[in-house]
């Protein structure tokens, strides 16, 4: 699947968007994943509660699964308007 | 129902006049508009950046559910990204009706949820540095009064 970072989370991890191959059931197991590659991920996801994730360009909880997810993207709370 | 996601500056009085002009029998016109802050040792420039494919999406059912809760006859929303400068139109939402208080109570609803659903985030960019603008606690609260309960 494609993993896509907004604003802050895109410069903290340093790239908009990469695939990832993974057995991940949800967005929570993801995360986890991410956080044991590299320092950048493990500060990027430090705080959950800062993050707001769209599964499929639906917004969506950390519990939701991703099985059959094509886009999984991280990003702070929105500032439109 | 209009909506335009776009880097390009839009003039309000065209757009405003274009949206009255194509309605008919609706007897209200209600336009917000959101401006780049010109403060006194404020920013420089804003850079927002915005999810392509979702952004268009969420407004779209931001739209929707307005239409079914509101008796209205049209909806206008123009929302910018990529760079501004201080006092740059951001976007617009515009909503006709044939009673202003739907016009008026569509218009806020769209503007509260566009600002804490729809994938835009602002950068700004100062004498100090940078900063992404946080969002608010009480633009998430004003989300709370449209919730169905609240609203019968």
């Amino acid at each position: 699947m494609d993993v896509l970072y907004f604003a802050w989370v895109r410069e903290r991890i340093g790239i908009p968007k990469e695939a990832v191959e993974t057995k991940a059931k949800t967005v929570a197991e993801l995360v986890d994943e991410l956080r044991q590659r590299e320092e950048r991920y493990a500060l990027a996801f430090a705080d959950l509660t800062a993050l707001r994730v769209a599964v499929d360009q639906e917004l969506c909880e950390f519990d939701a699964n991703i099985e059959n997810a094509r886009e999984v993207a991280f990003f702070p709370p929105m500032t439109g308007g | 129902m209009d909506i335009r996601v776009q880097e390009a500056p839009f003039d309000l009085g065209v757009e405003t006049n274009a949206f009255a002009e194509r309605q008919t029998g609706m007897g209200a016109v209600v336009t917000f508009t959101g401006i780049t802050r010109d403060l006194p040792g404020g920013m420089d420039k804003m850079v927002i950046e915005h999810y392509p494919g979702m952004t268009e999406n969420a407004l779209q059912t931001i739209a929707e559910q307005a239409l079914t809760r509101w008796d209205l006859g049209d909806i206008l929303i123009i929302h910018r990204y990529g760079d501004l400068a201080p006092n740059d139109r951001i976007m617009m939402v515009a909503t006709a009706s044939r009673h202003r208080v739907d016009a008026f109570e569509a218009a806020e609803f769209l503007m509260d949820y566009l600002k804490s659903r729809a994938p835009f985030w602002k950068k700004e960019f100062g004498p100090d540095g940078t900063e992404w603008v946080a969002a608010k606690d009480a633009d998430e609260a004003a989300l709370n009064r449209w919730k169905p309960a609240s609203n019968p």
